[in-house]
């Protein structure tokens, strides 16, 4: 029923690719123009023709998106990159971040239609808030993965099978230079995940090998692997790579955030899972499904009782500062700074969780909070 | 062949047939702008004098009952989709009356499956003439073409016994296909080895038809209880090996939809039925089997039991998850019109509570009311909804019959109306300048719930206002049409349809709703 569309993009991108007098079959099956042109391009590619040409469809509303450095990444949704029918919808879920995966989601014979697939997608589908992450292949094929999608404002590249600062330090460097290329403002940011027994050595100096590292995360079925175990529910095998990783990205001063969840039925495990993680110290999760993204946003959200006690400690602090009173006391208990520090960190997000107003010390009356829970919903609150 | 058909334009500017297979019509006239006279049809007068004493009205084939029941040329039959798309009935009827050589029948199914694609050779053949019955898959695909002898007639539930009610459907022998039957021809669903709950949609056949025929694999000596077909009704019981599939006739396990934007869509809808205060002790809804509407029935279900809320009943098509809610004292009662698994079944058996109900209770509008006019909400879907809230359910934008009217039509007369659609199937927008097929006026439907927002129909004003501020993604169903076009790339061409119409839609009170078109490949 969009015969006439359809024609007119594979005119387009054959033309764009130099290929002419060609018969061309297209089996229509809903897809739109930005997948039939990867796939159009794809096949030329294959059949060894439109070498150095490309096909770019127009960008759409949403490509030009900025990118953030401080944000929350509480969860981020893996999308195989060779399946755009989930593209679109993703952002509806309202995942922190989206991840467009060339790696492991990806067939070997078909990495190279979903380069091209979630180069198109870069261009032209809106991922609304959603940050835009993409995950590279190892090696030279990721470093060509980078040099295809960075031009197309990816926000975040995931390095994948990370052990050393070289290979950030690689990946940085082709990154910020396609990126700058194309001219796009700042830098291209950096996620390593840490995937072996060696990553987990070096996990401090891959998270330091950048400033534009925003995050250390961990894949733990190739860990498991790699160590030679089987990864168990209650994941005893990985909790000492798990730490690890949040150590290391507590030291290099980026967020540590945890691996997946797999099994996606299983959401009161997954809810264990984040609780798990949140009081490991990780402040995200990867998602495989988006039922999962409002489970995991639950679970890293302060509860009322947290948010209760950070205000009265909180309180207690401003008011011992007034008063230039050295020690702060909260009933028979001391309170340390980095007490203070922590509590303050709970408020701020509660706050943009919109679950405490930012006017809730003059609502406050005896350092409890009235706003309650917030949108207390189970989908946990919205963005920022 | 083709047929030139005089077209008439109806209330909703809708051309439809003034004639269908040679009987003239009344065009739509408005929701409730019809108003039917005359009396109900009346089967003859029968004296038990010329039944067996002794309750045994066995005879050794269907043949042999057909041609006792005097089978004609040109005659209209029936039989029932309690089983789905594994019933053996319908198709062992129209086998039988091709090997007795007769012709031109019309085939009067209550609806028809895929497992029916072989009546296709007896309509090439002249056996069947027509079929009056929703139509989808292979049959569908007959009708679009253009191949059909007569015109399809796509009826309701409710529009079917009103149909048969008010004498514009005839029927000569009606066959019932009973998962439990007792020699006299009393029937039910509960028992046996092919059973599915209820046999109502049968009630009326058995009610008006001049001859009635029951064939069971499960026969029981006198009584089979309970008795939802009454053996006073009936002429005669065949025995046969088989009557259905029971694998496919209900499912072992109903399966809850995993497609990521169904669940949000289910559970935007639970949210908003809670949010806009329909959620209340005391209340109703109804939900079917389809992957959106189970979800939405549990999600809602979560919610109720959170907030300690108990309905008085739930219409079903009932599964386990609706069984599960009466078995744990959410709901008073489910009132069922068709069982989709075999938690269902054995719930309607043994549960007081279950109740089955008949399409005359729950849908027919030529009646003294209907219940489904006080079922607070129900969750639908449709295949196209259009911006002023017309819904299609019968054919794909693309103008080719997909699926039956069902109890749909009938349920749009809930207090609120909610369809639960994706906005785009594939590359194709669900919400659309106008629908292809109009199988619901839009001044029915009050909600509808897409994963890209919540429109709700500007008549329901109180709608509007009882979930405002309530954090639910209400927008006007033009901005979600205009979202969805711009990522299709503008509106679809129309469809290829010719000037032939293939088939009728009716409405509710027999007034003809809209036209369905012969499409070309």
């Amino acid at each position: 029923m969009y015969g006439e569309t359809v024609r007119g993009t594979c005119r387009a991108a054959l033309n764009a690719l130099g290929i002419r007098h060609a018969a061309v079959a297209v089996e229509d099956q809903g897809a739109l123009d930005f997948v039939l042109a990867a796939r159009i391009e794809a096949a030329v590619k294959r059949a060894g023709m439109g070498a150095g040409a490309t096909f770019l469809p127009p960008p759409g509303p949403g490509f030009d998106a900025s990118i953030t450095r401080d944000r929350f990444r509480r969860s981020r949704l893996y999308l195989p990159g060779s399946e755009p029918k989930h593209f679109l919808n993703a952002r509806l879920h309202e995942p922190d971040a989206i991840i467009l995966d060339l790696e492991d989601a990806v067939a070997p014979t078909e990495k190279d239609a979903a380069r091209l697939l979630v180069r198109n997608a870069l261009r032209t589908v809106d991922f609304g808030r959603c940050e835009r992450m993409v995950r590279i292949n190892e090696g030279e094929r990721g470093l060509e993965d980078v040099d295809v999608v960075a031009p197309q404002n990816a926000h975040v590249i995931l390095i994948p099978k990370a052990e050393t600062a070289e290979q950030v330090v690689v990946v940085d460097a082709r990154a910020q230079a396609a990126r700058r290329d194309a001219g796009f403002e700042g830098p291209c940011l950096l996620v390593p995940i840490i995937e072996s027994a060696l990553g987990c050595f070096n996990a401090l100096a891959v998270a330091s090998a950048s400033p534009n590292v925003v995050a250390l995360t961990i894949g733990l079925e190739d860990y498991t692997a790699d160590v030679g175990v089987e990864r168990t529910a209650e994941g005893r095998e990985s909790l000492w790579a798990r730490q690890t990783v949040i150590n290391a990205a507590r030291a290099a001063g980026v967020a540590p955030s945890d691996a997946v969840f797999s099994d996606v039925a299983d959401l009161d495990g997954l809810r264990a899972s984040v609780l798990e993680a949140k009081a490991l110290g990780f402040e995200g999760k990867g998602c495989i499904h988006p039922r999962q993204v409002p489970v995991v946003h639950a679970g890293f959200a302060p509860t009322a009782d947290e948010i209760t006690k950070a205000q009265r400690i909180v309180l207690a602090f401003e008011d011992a500062t007034l008063r230039g009173v050295g020690v702060v006391a909260l009933g028979s208990k001391m309170v340390d700074p980095p007490v203070v520090k922590r509590a303050l960190r709970t408020l701020g997000m509660a706050e943009a969780l919109a679950m405490l107003p930012p006017d809730w010390r003059s609502r406050t009356d005896g350092g409890r909070a009235e706003g309650g829970q917030g949108r207390g919903e189970s989908s946990g609150a919205g963005a920022q | 062949m083709t047929r030139v058909l005089p077209l008439t334009e109806n209330a909703l500017g809708r051309l439809v047939p003034e004639m269908v297979n040679g009987k003239r019509q009344v065009p739509f006239q408005g929701v409730h702008g019809h108003r039917a006279e005359g009396r109900k049809a009346s089967p003859p007068v029968w004296s038990a004098a010329d039944y067996p004493p002794d309750g045994d009205k066995r005879v050794a084939s269907l043949a042999e009952a057909l041609e006792a029941c005097g089978i004609q040329d040109g005659m209209t039959l029936s039989t029932h989709h309690h089983f789905r798309n594994g019933d053996f009935v319908g198709g062992l009827l129209v086998d039988v009356c091709a090997k007795l050589g007769k012709r031109d029948l019309t085939w009067f199914p209550s609806a028809a499956f895929p497992c029916h694609a072989p009546v296709i050779a007896h309509m090439d053949a002249g056996v069947v003439h027509h079929i009056e019955g929703s139509l989808n898959g292979p049959l569908g695909d007959y009708c679009t073409d253009g191949r059909m002898r007569g015109l399809g007639v796509l009826r309701s539930h409710g529009g079917r016994w009103q149909a048969i009610q008010d004498g514009e459907v005839h029927v000569d022998i009606a066959v019932i296909a009973a998962p439990c039957a007792d020699p006299f021809g009393n029937a039910n669903g509960v028992h046996g080895p092919a059973a599915c709950g209820s046999l109502y949609f049968a009630l009326a056949d058995s009610l008006y038809a001049d001859r009635v025929i029951v064939v069971t694999d499960h026969l029981v000596p006198f009584p089979a209880v309970p008795w939802q077909i009454q053996g006073n009704n009936v002429d005669y019981v065949v025995c046969v090996d088989r009557i259905g599939d029971p694998a496919r006739i209900v499912s072992g396990t109903t399966q809850i939809t995993t497609s990521p934007d169904r669940l949000l869509v289910a559970e935007w809808t639970a949210r908003f039925v809670r949010d806009a205060g329909i959620m209340k002790d005391g209340f109703s809804f109804q939900a079917g089997a389809g992957g959106t509407t189970l979800a939405f029935a549990i999600y809602l279900q979560e919610m109720m039991k959170r907030a300690g809320v108990r309905a008085r009943f739930i219409r079903g098509g009932s599964t386990k998850y609706l069984v599960r809610m009466l078995d744990e004292g959410l709901t008073d009662y489910i009132l069922d019109g068709q069982t989709f698994d075999l938690d269902g079944v054995a719930s309607m058996r043994d549960n007081p509570r279950h109740q089955a109900t008949s399409p005359f209770t729950s849908y027919n509008y030529h009646g003294k009311g209907f219940f489904g006019t006080f079922v607070d909400v129900v969750v639908l879907g449709a295949t196209e909804v259009d911006v002023n809230f017309n819904a299609n359910v019968v054919t794909h934008s693309d103008g080719r019959l997909l699926h039956g009217i069902g109890g749909w039509q009938n349920c749009l007369f809930a207090r609120c109306t909610i369809l639960a659609v994706p906005a785009m199937r594939d590359r194709i927008p669900v919400i659309v300048d106008e629908v292809t097929t109009l199988t619901g006026p839009g001044e029915l439907i009050d909600v509808i719930v897409t994963e890209r927002g919540i429109a709700i129909n500007p008549r329901r004003v109180d709608l509007l206002d009882a979930v405002k501020g309530k954090g639910l993604p209400i927008r006007d169903i033009r901005d979600i049409q205009r979202d969805v076009e711009r990522i299709c790339g503008g509106k679809p061409a129309p469809p290829r349809r010719s000037g032939q119409v293939v088939a009728a839609v009716k409405w509710v009170d027999g007034t003809v709703l809209d036209s369905v078109w012969k499409v070309d490949r």
